[in-house]
C-alpha cells in the first residue's frame, strides 16, 4: 500500500516502482515484429543514396549528374540548387541553446561550393531501389580543386594554420573561460603542484541501427517524415522552418529506434534533403544510412586536448586546478558549445575544488562534426580530474583511494553549491549523494585493501596486474521539461503521450510503471504512445540522461491528477464523500459496501453525453496534462574499481574484475537501471581499450569497417558487478536520476588507472584514450629504455595513436 | 532476374532477385520478412544472422539466389502459432537480453543453434557463440545470462525447438 | 553498401566451372563468400562475374589415409573444425579454426576460399604453409599440384591462373605422437592475427626433437616459415635455450609495419606467440611420446 497522505487520493495497489517488471517492449522486438525505420514499405516508395565527399577539404568546381541521371531505374539526381525551390535555407539552423543566433558553422543541406570533410553530402540520388540509387551515386562526377586541411585541433588554433572552410576568418569558433575562485593564490600557497597533459581520442556512437529518414507524400499534401532520432519534436520544429511548412502540413513520427548513443540527437542534412526532394518530387522516398556512411557522417566525440595543473596542501586536499583545454568540433558544429562547456564544468566532479580556472578552446578541423555521444563531455572531465586525483597520489605516495576520499564532498554539505553555472545559467547545485560512502563501499566490494598483497604475489609470478578507480558525478534530468499527458479510454486502459523518444531503453516501461501505481492499474494495462509529433504537441527528446526525471515526474504528476478526478467524478456519480471512496483494482470502491465505479466507467461519463447530466465538479475528459518544469540537474553519481592484468610483450590488457558502484536515485525498474549501467561501462571500456576513430594527415579516415573500428564483443569482458544506491533526488516528486550515462563516464579514467597500476614497475604515466596494445607497448618500451638509461622524459612518449 | 524458391520457417516463400541482391535483402525487401537486420552489410555484426539449412549464416554475405531451394530459418519463426514465445525468447525478457532490439533478432538465431548443438553450455562457450555479434545497449551479460538460464531449465532434452 | 551488378553463374561440373573462367572476362569465384561478399557489399572489387562453385559437390569432404590426408576446396571451416577424425590424426586444425572469425562465418567460409583470399594473418594459409602442403588446382590445362611454397606468391596473392580453381589441400601426417600448437594474438577473438605461431614437433623417448615445423603468420605480407627456429630446435633438448634461440632469430623474419603495430611491436607478438607455442606444442610431443 502505498502512503496516503490526506490531501492525496487514497489509491491502494502493489507498487510496481522499484521493482523489475518485465518489459512492455519486448514481445514485438523478440519476435521480429518490431518496427525500425527501414522495415516501412509504402506504396511507390523510391530508395536514395547520397554522393559524399572523397576529400577533406576541396572547392567544387562542378557537379555533373547527367550520366546518372541517364541511367535506367534512377528518378531524380538532386543539387543543392534542385532542392533551393523547396527550402528557406541552404543551411542547417543552429541547434539548442544559439549563441546569440550566431549561425556561421552549422552545416550545409548539400555541399555547393565547398566541402570540408570526408563524407559530407553533395548530392541527393533517387532511384527504384538502394542497389539503383548506389550504381547512379557512383556514376556523379565532381570536380574539386583540393584545398589544405587542419587535421590537429591545437595546430588549427595558430594564426597561419589552413582554414578548415574558406569562409572562416579563424578555425577557432569560440573561445571562453570557466572558473572561480584565486587560482593565483592557490597556487601561490601550495604544498605540491602537479602537471599533466591528458587527450581522448574521438569515437562513434554506433548505435546498431544507423541513422535514417522517411518523407512520405500523404493524400493533401501533407508530410510525414519518419525519422531514426532522439529528437523528433525538434525535428518537426526546424522543419516547419526549414521548409516553410504550416504545422499542421507536417508529422514527425519516430518507429522503433535501434539504438541512440548520442549522435541521433542531433539534427542532420539528410532529414532536411529527403523532405525537401519529396516534396519536390512529390514522392515518397526513404535513406537508410549504411555503417560506412556513419563512419564518415554520423556525429563523432571525444577529440580533447588538456592541459591541467593542480595545487594541493600537504594533506592532499585539492587548493586548485588551472589550464586549457582545446575541443576538436570537426568541420562544423550543429550545436553550438555543449560538449566542452560540459567538460570543463563537470571536471572537478564529486571533489571540493577551492579555485579553477580552465581556458576553453573550441576549435574546427576538417574532420566529421563532433556532438555528443554517451558522457557528452563528461567522460573527458572525468578522465582529466582522476588521472590527476592519482597523478597526486603518485606524487605524494598516497594511496589513490585515500587522495578522494579527502576531498569528497561530505554528505552534511548536500545540498552543494558548485561554484559554476550550469549552461542554462542556474547555479550548479548537487542535489543529494553520499559520495564518501559510494566510494567505501565499491572498494569494499572490490577488494581494494587486499590488493598490494595479491599483486605483490602476481609480481613474483611475472604477472602484471593493476588495479584503478574512479569517481564520477552526472547532471542528469535536463529540463526544460518534457511534456506527459495520461488519458484513460473507454475500457479503463490507460495511455500516456509524451514528448520523450524511446530509443531501447526501456522508457515506455519505466513510464507505465510510475502511471500504473498512480491509478491503481497494472502496468501492462498502460500503453506509451512516443515520438509522434500529431499524438503530443509539445516535446524535447532524448539527450543528457533526462527522460525518466522530466517525463517521468510529468507522468507521475498528470497520473496522480488523473486519480483525484477519477475519484471527484465517482464521488458525484455514487453521491459518496470523496474520502469514502479509494482507488483499487482500477476501480473507484465505496470503502465500506460492495459499490464501484470503474475507470472507464467514468471515462465515459466523462467524454460527455448531449442531454445528459454531467458530473459536479469535474472538467470534461478522464485525462490530464503535466508538463513538470525544472532549471535544476539530479546529481547521479557512480564509483568504478577495475583490475586488469597486463601483459608487456603484447601491450594486451585483460580486464579481470569490474564493479561499479551506481547511484542513480529512487530506482523506477532495477532491471532496467543495470541493464543501463552495464551497456555504459561497456561502451566506456571500448573507449578506453578498443574504439579508435582514426584519420591520417590529410583528414582521410583509416577506420571504416568494423574490422577497423572495435567494438567490445563478449569474450573481451569479465562478468560486470554491479552495485546500486538509491539516494532519492529532492528535485523531483519521483526521486530519479538519469542513468544512461553514468556507466559510460568513470570507465574509462577507471580502465586506465588500473592499467597504470599494474605497469607500476615501469613508472609509465598513460594520459590518453584509447590504448591499444601497440601503444601501449611503445610506452612500456620507452619506459624499459630511459630504466636502462636516463631517466623518463615524458616528451618521448608518444602521445598519439600511430595510423 | 533469378526466381528464388525457399523453405521459411516451414513455409514455402518464392520471390524474384536480381543475382547481386543479398540474402538479407531479398528477405527484408521482397519477401517482407524484417525481424532479420542489416547493421553493417560487411559481415562483422551478426544482426542479420539466420539459420541456413540448419546452421547460422550472415544472411548479408550470402546471394539470395544462393538461397534457392534452402530451408532457412528467421526470428519470425521461433515462437510457436499460439504465440508462445521460445525458451530463449522468453529467457531474454525474463533476463532483459535486450534493450533496443536491432540486434537481437541475430543473437537468437546464434544462440538457437549453440543449444541445438550445445544444450549445456559453459558461460566460456555462450561468449564465444555470440563473439560475432555485437550488442551496443546490453554490454552482453544479460544476453550470456538469458541463455544460460535456458540450458540450465532445458533439463536433458536440451532446448530444441 | 550494395554490391555492383554481376553476371552470376552457378555450375554443376568442375568442368563448367573452368569453362565459364576460360570465356569470362573479370570472373571472380564464389565459394563461402565470407570475404568476396563483404568486399563487393563495401565495393572494393567490380568483378563482371561471379561463377559460384557452392554446387561442386565433389570438391567437400576431408579424406584421411595413413600416408595422406586431403581436404576438398569446398570443404566448410565449422566441418574441419568439428570433423573427429581428423582431430585423432592432426588435432592442430581444431586450434587453428577455432580462431577463424566466428561460428556464422565458419559455418559457410572453406577452406579453398581462406587459401584463395591468401590475407596473412588468416590461419589456414599458415597452418597449409607449416604442414607442407600441396595446393591442388584444376584448369583447362589440367590438375596441378602445387607446393604451397610455390602457392603463396606475394600479398593477397596465390600462385593461380585466373582461370583455375583450387580444388583441395593435400598433406601428410605427422606421427601419432607429435605435439602441436597453435597461438595467435587478435585484438579482439575471431579477429585477425597481430602474430601468430604455428607449431608441430617431434620428441624422441630421450626428448630430443627429431622433427620441427614453425610457421608465423600476420607479421609479413605472407605466412612465412621460420627456418631458424625450425634449425634451433631440431637435434635439440627442447630446452629452454633451444627455445630462446628460436625466439632470437625471429628478428630475421620478413616484418612489416601497419595500423595495428609498427615492426618491433609485431616481433615482440609473434616471440610472445613463439614461446607459447613452442612451450605448448614441446609438452604434448613429450606426453605423447611417452603414452606411444
Amino acid at each position: 500500500m502505498t502512503g496516503t497522505p490526506a490531501s492525496q487520493p487514497r489509491v491502494v495497489t502493489r507498487p510496481s516502482v522499484g521493482r523489475p517488471v518485465p518489459r512492455l517492449e519486448d514481445l514485438p522486438l523478440l519476435t521480429g515484429a518490431g518496427r525500425y525505420l527501414d522495415d516501412i514499405e509504402l506504396p511507390e516508395l523510391l530508395h536514395c543514396a547520397f554522393v559524399r565527399s572523397p576529400v577533406a577539404h576541396a572547392r567544387i568546381e562542378r557537379i555533373d549528374v547527367e550520366a546518372a541521371r541517364a541511367m535506367d531505374g534512377v528518378h531524380a539526381v538532386l543539387t543543392l540548387a534542385d532542392l533551393m525551390p523547396k527550402l528557406t535555407s541552404g543551411r542547417m539552423p543552429l541547434g539548442a541553446s544559439p549563441i546569440k543566433g550566431e549561425n556561421s558553422s552549422t552545416p550545409f543541406v548539400l555541399a555547393d561550393r565547398e566541402v570540408a570533410y570526408v563524407g559530407e553530402p553533395i548530392v541527393l540520388v533517387v532511384a527504384h531501389s538502394r542497389y539503383l540509387a548506389e550504381d547512379a551515386a557512383a556514376q556523379v562526377q565532381v570536380d574539386f580543386t583540393p584545398l589544405p586541411v587542419a587535421s590537429d585541433a591545437r595546430a588549427a588554433m595558430a594564426p597561419d594554420s589552413p582554414l578548415v572552410r574558406t569562409e572562416l576568418k579563424s578555425n577557432v569558433l569560440n573561445s571562453f573561460k570557466v572558473g572561480f575562485g584565486d587560482v593565483e593564490a592557490a597556487f601561490a600557497g601550495a604544498a605540491h603542484v602537479f602537471s599533466d597533459v591528458l587527450s581522448q581520442h574521438r569515437g562513434c556512437g554506433h548505435s546498431m541501427e544507423g541513422r535514417g529518414v522517411l518523407a512520405e507524400i500523404r493524400p493533401g499534401d501533407e508530410l510525414c517524415v519518419w525519422s531514426s532520432t532522439q529528437m523528433p519534436h525538434d525535428l518537426y520544429y526546424m522543419l516547419q522552418t526549414m521548409l516553410g511548412l504550416d504545422q499542421d502540413a507536417l508529422r514527425v513520427v519516430t518507429p522503433d529506434v535501434g539504438g541512440g548513443f548520442g549522435p541521433k540527437y542531433c539534427l542532420y542534412p539528410e532529414e532536411v534533403a529527403l523532405p525537401a526532394a519529396a516534396r519536390l518530387l512529390r514522392r515518397s522516398l526513404k535513406w537508410v544510412e549504411d555503417r560506412r556512411e556513419t563512419f564518415i557522417s554520423s556525429i563523432q566525440e571525444r577529440d580533447q586536448y588538456w592541459s591541467v595543473e593542480v595545487a594541493v596542501d600537504a594533506e592532499a586536499r585539492l587548493l586548485g586546478i588551472r589550464g586549457s583545454l582545446v575541443h576538436d568540433q570537426g568541420a562544423y558544429a550543429p550545436k553550438p558549445v555543449n560538449l566542452p562547456y560540459n567538460g570543463a564544468t563537470a571536471m572537478s566532479g564529486p571533489y571540493i575544488l577551492p579555485a579553477y580556472s580552465m581556458d576553453v578552446h573550441v576549435v574546427h578541423t576538417n574532420k566529421v562534426p563532433v556532438s555528443s555521444v554517451r558522457g557528452a563531455g563528461y567522460p573527458q572531465a572525468v578522465f582529466a580530474m582522476e588521472r590527476t586525483m592519482d597523478l597526486i597520489a603518485a606524487g605524494m605516495g598516497l594511496d589513490r583511494a585515500e587522495v578522494r576520499r579527502r576531498n569528497l564532498i561530505p554528505p552534511e554539505q548536500m545540498p552543494y553549491t558548485k561554484k559554476l553555472k550550469a549552461r542554462s545559467g542556474a547555479a550548479m547545485v548537487y542535489d543529494s549523494g553520499d559520495y564518501p560512502a559510494s566510494q567505501r563501499e565499491a572498494l569494499a566490494a572490490a577488494g581494494w585493501d587486499d590488493f598490494p598483497e595479491r599483486q605483490k604475489r602476481a609480481l613474483a609470478e611475472g604477472r602484471y596486474i593493476g588495479i584503478g578507480m574512479a569517481n564520477a558525478v552526472k547532471g542528469t534530468g535536463r529540463g526544460p521539461f518534457e511534456s506527459g499527458v495520461v488519458r484513460v479510454g473507454q475500457n479503463g486502459k490507460v495511455s500516456i503521450f509524451t514528448g520523450a523518444a524511446a530509443m531501447g531503453q526501456g522508457l515506455a516501461t519505466a513510464l507505465a510503471q510510475i502511471c500504473a501505481d498512480q491509478l491503481a492499474v497494472p502496468p501492462e494495462d498502460v500503453t506509451v504512445i512516443s515520438g509522434d509529433t500529431s499524438k503530443t504537441p509539445l516535446g524535447l527528446g532524448g539527450f543528457a540522461s533526462r527522460q525518466l526525471v522530466t517525463a517521468g515526474s510529468s507522468v507521475h504528476l498528470a497520473a496522480r491528477a488523473v486519480a483525484e478526478k477519477a475519484i471527484r467524478a465517482a464521488s458525484s456519480i455514487l453521491e459518496v464523500d470523496e474520502d469514502q471512496l479509494e482507488l483499487r483494482e482500477g476501480h473507484v470502491h465505496v470503502r465500506d459496501g460492495n459499490r464501484s465505479l470503474g475507470l472507464g466507467e467514468i471515462a465515459r461519463m466523462l467524454r460527455g453525453a448531449p442531454g445528459y447530466a454531467f458530473p459536479a465538479g469535474v472538467d470534461p475528459g478522464l485525462e490530464a496534462s503535466a508538463q513538470w518544469r525544472t532549471d535544476s540537474l539530479a546529481y547521479a553519481n557512480a564509483c568504478h574499481v577495475v583490475e586488469v592484468e597486463v601483459e608487456p610483450t603484447l601491450g594486451s590488457v585483460e580486464i579481470t574484475r569490474y564493479v561499479a558502484l551506481n547511484d542513480s536515485g529512487r530506482m523506477i525498474n532495477p532491471m532496467i537501471v543495470e541493464g543501463q549501467v552495464q551497456g555504459g561501462i561497456v561502451h566506456g571500456i571500448g573507449n578506453a581499450l578498443y574504439e579508435f576513430m582514426g584519420y591520417d594527415d590529410s583528414c582521410q579516415p583509416v577506420t571504416t569497417t568494423f574490422q577497423e573500428y572495435l567494438l567490445v564483443t563478449a569474450t573481451e569482458l569479465p562478468r560486470l558487478e554491479t552495485i546500486f544506491r538509491e539516494t532519492p533526488s529532492p528535485k523531483n516528486p519521483i526521486g530519479a536520476k538519469g542513468v544512461g550515462e553514468t556507466g559510460t563516464i568513470p570507465a574509462a579514467a577507471a580502465v586506465i588507472s588500473a592499467v597504470e597500476n599494474a605497469l607500476a614497475p615501469f613508472g609509465i604515466r598513460i594520459s590518453q584514450t584509447p590504448v591499444p596494445p601497440q601503444s601501449l607497448f611503445r610506452l612500456i618500451e620507452a619506459a624499459r629504455q630511459s630504466q636502462a638509461g636516463q631517466p623518463p622524459r615524458r616528451k618521448d612518449l608518444p602521445d598519439d595513436q600511430e595510423t | 532476374m533469378y526466381e528464388i524458391e525457399l523453405l521459411i520457417n516451414g513455409r514455402p516463400f518464392r520471390g524474384a532477385a536480381e543475382a547481386r541482391t543479398t540474402l538479407a535483402d531479398f528477405l527484408r525487401h521482397t519477401l517482407r520478412l524484417t525481424g532479420t537486420h542489416l547493421g553493417c552489410e560487411h559481415g562483422v555484426c551478426g544482426a542479420c544472422t539466420v539459420l541456413v539449412d540448419g546452421v547460422s549464416a550472415r544472411s548479408c554475405l550470402m546471394l539470395a539466389v544462393q538461397a534457392d531451394g534452402a530451408i532457412v530459418e528467421t526470428v519470425e519463426g521461433l515462437a510457436e502459432h499460439d504465440g508462445t514465445l521460445h525458451p530463449l525468447q522468453q529467457a531474454f525478457r525474463d533476463a532483459h537480453g535486450l534493450q533496443c532490439g536491432f540486434c537481437t533478432p541475430g543473437m537468437l538465431m546464434t544462440l538457437v543453434e549453440l543449444l541445438r548443438e550445445t544444450p549445456h553450455p559453459s558461460e566460456d562457450e555462450v561468449r564465444d557463440a555470440i563473439s560475432g555479434n555485437i550488442c551496443r545497449c546490453t554490454g552482453y551479460q544479460s544476453i550470456v545470462d538469458a541463455t544460460l538460464a535456458v540450458a540450465g531449465a532445458a533439463g536433458t532434452e536440451g532446448s530444441e525447438p | 553498401m550494395k554490391p555492383p551488378p554481376f553476371a552470376y553463374f552457378r555450375p554443376g561440373t568442375l568442368d563448367e566451372a573452368i569453362a565459364i573462367l576460360g570465356r569470362t572476362e573479370n570472373a571472380k569465384v564464389l565459394a563461402g563468400g565470407q570475404s568476396l561478399m563483404a568486399m563487393l557489399n563495401l565495393r572494393y572489387v567490380f568483378p563482371d562475374a561471379l561463377v559460384d562453385i557452392n554446387d561442386l559437390f565433389e570438391l567437400s569432404g576431408i579424406e584421411i589415409a595413413p600416408e595422406r590426408i586431403r581436404i576438398g576446396a569446398m570443404t566448410r571451416q565449422r566441418r574441419i573444425e568439428l570433423d573427429a577424425e581428423l582431430y585423432e590424426a592432426m588435432p592442430i586444425f581444431r586450434d587453428a579454426l577455432k580462431l577463424v572469425g566466428h561460428r556464422q562465418t565458419r559455418n559457410r567460409g572453406t577452406i579453398g576460399g581462406s587459401l584463395c583470399h591468401l590475407d596473412p594473418a588468416s590461419e589456414l594459409p599458415t597452418l597449409a604453409l607449416l604442414l607442407d602442403a600441396g595446393i591442388e588446382t584444376a584448369g583447362p590445362a589440367g590438375v596441378r599440384r602445387i607446393p604451397v611454397g610455390e602457392f603463396i606468391t606475394g600479398y593477397m596473392m596465390p600462385g593461380i591462373g585466373p582461370d583455375e580453381i583450387v580444388t583441395a589441400i593435400e598433406f601428410a601426417p605427422w606421427s601419432v605422437a607429435h605435439g602441436h600448437a597453435f597461438h595467435e594474438f587478435a585484438r579482439r577473438h575471431g579477429d585477425f592475427a597481430v602474430a601468430s605461431a604455428a607449431v608441430m614437433v617431434e620428441r624422441d623417448r630421450q626428448g630430443v626433437v627429431t622433427r620441427c615445423a614453425i610457421a608465423i603468420g600476420g607479421i609479413g605480407s605472407v605466412p612465412q616459415r621460420h627456418g631458424a627456429g625450425e634449425t634451433a630446435l631440431t637435434g635439440s633438448d627442447g630446452g629452454p635455450d633451444a627455445i630462446a634461440a628460436a625466439l632470437e632469430s625471429c628478428a630475421g623474419l620478413d616484418i612489416l609495419g601497419d595500423f595495428h603495430g609498427g615492426p618491433d611491436y609485431r616481433l615482440s607478438v609473434a616471440r610472445t606467440m613463439l614461446r607459447r607455442s613452442l612451450t605448448a606444442a614441446l609438452a604434448r610431443a613429450s606426453e605423447r611420446t611417452q603414452q606411444a
